[in-house]
């Protein structure tokens, strides 16, 4: 097929693209996995005994949220370096991002784990079970499963921020397109179609998202 | 902190960014809502579709195809432009899916009312069901502009000279590495303070009234 086609451009495009994409994919996976866990750590910490543990939590939960994604990965970026560790750009946005899902899930968990009706934490106590056990076997289980949707929701939007580690030079989805952009000068061809391919990812998980929704609201 | 003042210097393109393209998203958002909820198949899922859309592409790729792809070969655009069309569409998907949340809160009876009393459909929307909806909605639009303050940060890659764009500049220019990101994340959280406290008291205060 003729490559200068918008079909035909495509076509030729698409091998590259998918590769992107699949880096797009795999440092938003690395980022929900770590973060995720860390999420759940802050939004524990938020409800701590100490007060002091309470605030500091709350204090790194607020500057992590109110500090835009792709800020974080320049200050990730230039900072890990001047804290003597030299990392690639890879690490870099696992790192950053990882810290912006932190920040986020902990308010998604937190609410989750509120969620959960006192009568368990009750007959937990009930059954002699300590603080840990309770936490451990019947709150955090259950507050989890409540956030699921919510989590969900926000792995689509964790996905889209892999676009911002252009920045930093990792060749994703959306820095091969622009690179292709600038040597074909096709920018709108080539990157319709990186809009479509990150669709093709967003669209589905979007309605997986609504679906998970009702089936929790039909068991609550 | 000689680049303070530098990073400063982006406040103003920030907000212009973030106001313009909340007002364009807020205008839009409407019809968009309207029409997810109309008896019409086709016009609600037309809208269903454009809404998923919207919000399914990231901000960056949307402002790249507006401005390196319809900016260099259709209409020329300048970055603000490019940004505030860009963001504004988005948010118009945010912002209809929010509006709609609060059409749903409206309780049936108001429409059934509104409807034995005579009232037409723009009438009943503009008189009883929109101020009940609009005030229910309005936390979570506050919520949505904090966003798209921290999402205008996006457009310093397209060289708006908002306040990333400012703190790149002054790291790449003089080579400060990370002072005037780190800056430039204290501006966004001082700037997206008070959003948080207005969206935080004003849905107390909507609690306190709603509560049956």
């Amino acid at each position: 097929m003729n490559e200068d086609t918008l079909l035909g451009g495509w076509l030729e495009w698409l091998p590259s693209l998918l590769d992107g994409l699949w880096l797009s994919v795999r440092v938003a996976g690395a980022s929900l996995i770590i973060g995720i866990p860390l999420g759940l750590a802050l939004a524990l910490l938020m409800s701590a005994k100490h007060k002091w543990v309470r605030v500091l939590a709350i204090i790194v939960v607020e500057v992590g949220r109110g500090t835009p994604a792709l800020v974080m990965l320049q200050i990730v970026y230039f900072g890990l370096p001047s804290a003597g560790l030299t990392v690639g750009s890879f690490v870099a946005a696992v790192v950053a991002l990882a810290l912006t899902t932190g920040a986020y899930t902990s308010e998604i968990l937190r609410a989750g784990l509120q969620a959960v009706p006192h009568g368990e934490v009750e007959a937990a106590s009930a059954l002699a079970m300590n603080n840990r056990d309770t936490l451990r076997f019947i709150v955090i289980p259950q507050g989890v499963r409540i956030a699921i949707p919510a989590l969900l929701g926000f792995a689509i939007l964790i996905l889209q921020a892999t676009a911002l580690t252009f920045t930093i030079a990792l060749p994703e989805l959306l820095s091969r397109s622009y690179s292709i952009g600038s040597n074909t000068f096709r920018y709108l061809d080539v990157l319709l179609l990186a809009g479509l391919l990150y669709l093709i990812i967003t669209l589905p998980a979007g309605w997986l998202t609504t679906w998970t929704e009702r089936r929790m609201a039909r068991h609550l | 902190m000689i680049y303070v003042q530098a990073v400063l210097l982006g406040v103003p393109m920030t907000v212009l960014i973030t106001v313009l393209a909340f007002a364009v998203g807020a205008v839009l958002g409407v019809p968009l809502a309207l029409a997810r909820r109309s008896p019409l198949g086709p016009l609600r899922w037309g809208a269903r579709f454009v809404i998923d859309v919207l919000r399914g592409i990231p901000p960056v790729v949307f402002l790249f195809v507006i401005y390196f792809g319809v900016g260099t070969g259709v209409i020329k655009l300048s970055s603000l432009q490019a940004a505030v069309i860009g963001l504004g569409l988005i948010a118009a998907g945010y912002l209809a899916e929010i509006y709609r949340g609060g059409l749903l809160a409206v309780h049936k009876g108001q429409f059934e009312s509104a409807a034995a009393l005579g009232m037409d459909s723009w009438t009943s929307m503009s008189r009883i069901i929109g101020p009940q909806a609009f005030r229910v909605a309005l936390p979570s639009a506050t919520t949505y502009a904090i966003g798209l303050l921290k999402d205008s940060s996006i457009a310093s890659t397209i060289t708006a000279t908002e306040i990333l764009y400012r703190a790149t500049a002054s790291s790449r220019g003089h080579g400060a590495g990370l002072e005037p990101f780190l800056i430039a994340a204290v501006v966004y959280i001082a700037l997206g303070a008070p959003l948080a406290w207005l969206s935080r008291t004003m849905d107390a205060r909507m609690r306190a009234r709603v509560a049956r």
